[in-house]
């Protein structure tokens, strides 16, 4: 096939487009980052940066404390993340395994729990974190980031669980694990590109959240980067290219995650092994 | 070894009963072999000795002590699954020492035992290997490796060998049987394939529809089965059922055939043990290979049938006949066999012949 819409040019081109979209706008920020002020707002406009410069990320520096949001943000993501796989896991497991009465009926409740708007919470969940004294505190978002996070880990647990097969969990129990340690030990790992992927899906999740952040963090010491880099905006000035810098500051650990773990979801260690 | 006795066994699923209060001794050291159609429950009863299924009623026991309510990791059992149920992310190695590095041996002697199961099994050189890069006859070895490594007290075997193809599968019967003869340990081995039970048991469990149909050794259970269902569940090709009736004088005992056309006198030392059962309608069994082109022994009795199929299989040539009360499928030495459409007079082993009733199935037995 030579011909301009054979298939496999159809598949490049809506692979470029898929990309092109979703590349495009963090593309801009990044050459943004490296303009200055000066440089964004001439016309016509330029693509490529004309005088490179790394003072955006100085500044970004000196206008605000970013290592502070970073690390208020790395931490709540990463516990969130961390808390919300090991409970999904269990309940994955018990909606997967267990021959449960109203196995369905929860499935569904979960999906509709999971699409309620945020905003319906929040003034709730403020009321709440103030209640229990935990207004401007790692706990306030990590509880709710945890909760919000439970609906979508658990769902993928689900579907990756239910396609391991039991004899691999009876086996391990014959062979001296309880079920716990065989979900553990078996299940988990042998979902792994799963696992990854729900715990890809909670870590952007709370790393990219604003509202929450802003209305029960508000204090600086403990505000996340969604929030910080709004800071950055004065009362007459929005420093589009300082925004920039902090912008792929931000993006860089979100990044490395992702590299870190696409190893592993790819490398699909359970192919093979089960029926001959 | 072990010694497992099963008392009122029933396990339900919801409403549905699927096994129905199974009462069961499996000796120690015995090899046995549970076999019936599919769906009869075998894999329930041997999830249930695992622990791996609840158990609805009844007791489990093993070596005297009541396992109901014992976790599988905690009964001293090795099971092999149908699948393999290998550890995928496991190399061969860690399949076998996975259960005792739970058990926290001293790593010397994990790959001491690894390696000497390894070297029963002809694994030794996959030892390194994932699951995925072995074919299905590795991966049996390596599941049985796994099971042997652990030394426990009872051996569980699920269909295991129902993945491999027709030679492999024979190799591995023949592997099984030495390595139970070899080790010793009480084996419960779970099929649907007759000629797998015959091989390998030392006693065999007939079960349908969640029900024991006859216990006994393969001689037992070969010659001397209980039920038409047993009967027609052994051999291949099974044994030839006819409809029939009893007809007794104080003299003589006679089985009508079908329509009464075909008579077949008994031999004398039978008819007296029937005669009890005159003028029953009953089922008339005859196994293949009790059925000759020329008169063999003094109490045969001849039929008249015709040819209607003829199946050499080099060994032997299996005749499918039609008489009149049905068709029968006779065994014979190749050089003996007919042509199709021949019309042919077969001779019948009257000391061989099993009665079972009609309505029942059982069989009925001459005392
Ligand atoms: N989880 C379950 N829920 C309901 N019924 C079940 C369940 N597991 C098994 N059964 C039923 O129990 C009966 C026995 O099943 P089992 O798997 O023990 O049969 P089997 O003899 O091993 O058959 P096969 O030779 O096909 O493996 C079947 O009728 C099956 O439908
Ligand atoms: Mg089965």
């Amino acid at each position: 096939m030579t011909g301009l819409l054979s298939s496999v040019r159809m598949r490049w081109l809506a692979a470029i487009i898929v990309v092109a979209n979703g590349a495009f706008p963090a593309l801009w920020i990044v050459l943004t980052s490296f303009k200055s002020e000066a440089e964004l707002t001439q016309k016509p406009i330029t693509y490529w940066p004309q005088n490179a410069t790394l003072a955006n990320y100085i500044a970004a520096f000196r206008d605000q404390p970013l290592p502070v949001y970073l690390l208020n943000s790395a931490v709540i993501a990463t516990i969130s993340t961390i808390v919300s796989l090991f409970v999904s896991a269990l309940a994955a497991y018990a909606l997967a395994r267990l021959r449960m009465k109203y196995r369905d009926f929860i499935l569904t409740g979960i999906i509709a729990v999971s699409m309620f708007p945020l905003v319906t919470l929040m003034v709730p969940l403020f009321e709440i974190m103030r209640g229990l004294n935990l207004l401007n505190s790692y706990w306030a978002l990590v509880l709710p980031y945890t909760v919000l996070n439970l609906p979508i880990c658990t769902l993928m647990l689900v579907s990756f669980f239910q396609d391991i097969p039991r004899d691999i969990e009876n086996a391990a129990m014959l062979d001296g694990c309880t079920r716990l340690g065989s979900l553990w030990r078996m299940v988990v790992p042998l979902a792994a590109p799963g696992v990854f992927t729900a715990g890809i899906i909670a870590f952007v999740n709370a790393w990219d959240e604003f509202l929450l952040s802003m209305s029960l963090n508000a204090a600086t010491q403990y505000r996340t980067l969604p929030v910080g880099i709004q800071m950055y905006q004065g009362e007459w000035a929005f420093p589009w290219h300082i925004i920039s810098a902090a912008l792929v500051i931000a993006m860089v650990p979100i990044i490395i995650v992702v590299l870190l773990f696409q190893d592993r979801v790819v490398s699909g260690i359970t192919s093979g092994g089960l029926k001959g | 070894m072990a010694e497992v006795a099963l008392r009122s066994v029933t396990k339900r699923y919801g409403a549905v009963e699927v096994i129905h209060g199974i009462d069961l001794d499996i000796r120690h050291g015995e090899f046995a072999v549970f076999v019936g159609p599919s769906g009869c429950g075998k894999s329930t009863l041997l999830r249930m000795i695992a622990g791996l299924e609840e158990i609805t009623a009844g007791e489990i026991r093993i070596d005297g002590r009541i396992v109901n309510h014992l976790p599988p990791r905690d009964r001293e059992i090795a099971m092999v699954f149908q699948d393999y149920a290998l550890y995928p992310h496991k190399s061969v190695f860690d399949n076998l020492a996975f259960s005792l590095k739970l058990r926290k041996l001293p790593k010397e002697d994990i790959e001491e035992r690894v390696r000497a199961a390894a070297g029963i099994l002809k694994i030794e050189h996959l030892l390194d290997r994932k699951p995925r890069a072995l074919s299905g006859g590795q991966r049996q070895r390596v599941a049985m490796g796994r099971a042997i490594v652990r030394q426990p007290k009872l051996f569980l075997f699920d269909e295991p060998l129902s993945n491999l193809d027709a030679l492999l599968r024979s190799e591995m019967r023949a592997e099984i049987k030495k390595l139970h003869q070899r080790i010793g340990k009480t084996t419960i081995y779970v099929t649907h394939d007759q000629v797998e039970a015959m091989t390998l048991a030392e006693r065999i469990v007939v079960l349908s529809g969640g029900n024991i149909m006859q216990v006994g050794t393969p001689d037992d259970i070969y010659n001397r089965p209980a039920s038409k269902f047993v009967a027609g569940f052994t051999g291949s090709p099974p044994m030839n059922f006819l409809p029939a009736r009893i007809a007794a004088s104080p003299v003589a005992l006679e089985i009508l055939l079908g329509d009464g056309s075909a008579r077949l006198a008994a031999s004398l030392a039978r008819a007296g043990a029937y005669a009890v059962f005159a003028n029953r309608n009953v089922e008339f069994g005859i196994r293949p290979e009790d059925l000759a082109m020329r008169r063999v022994g003094a109490n045969d009795v001849s039929l008249p049938a015709q040819v209607v199929v003829v199946e050499p299989l080099g060994a032997e040539t299996l005749a499918t006949l039609q008489c009149g009360a049905g068709e029968m499928i006779c065994r014979l030495p190749p050089n003996e066999a007919p042509a199709a459409g021949e019309n042919i007079s077969i001779w019948v082993n009257m000391d061989k012949f099993h009665l079972f009733d009609s309505a029942s199935g059982s069989v009925l037995r001459a005392n």
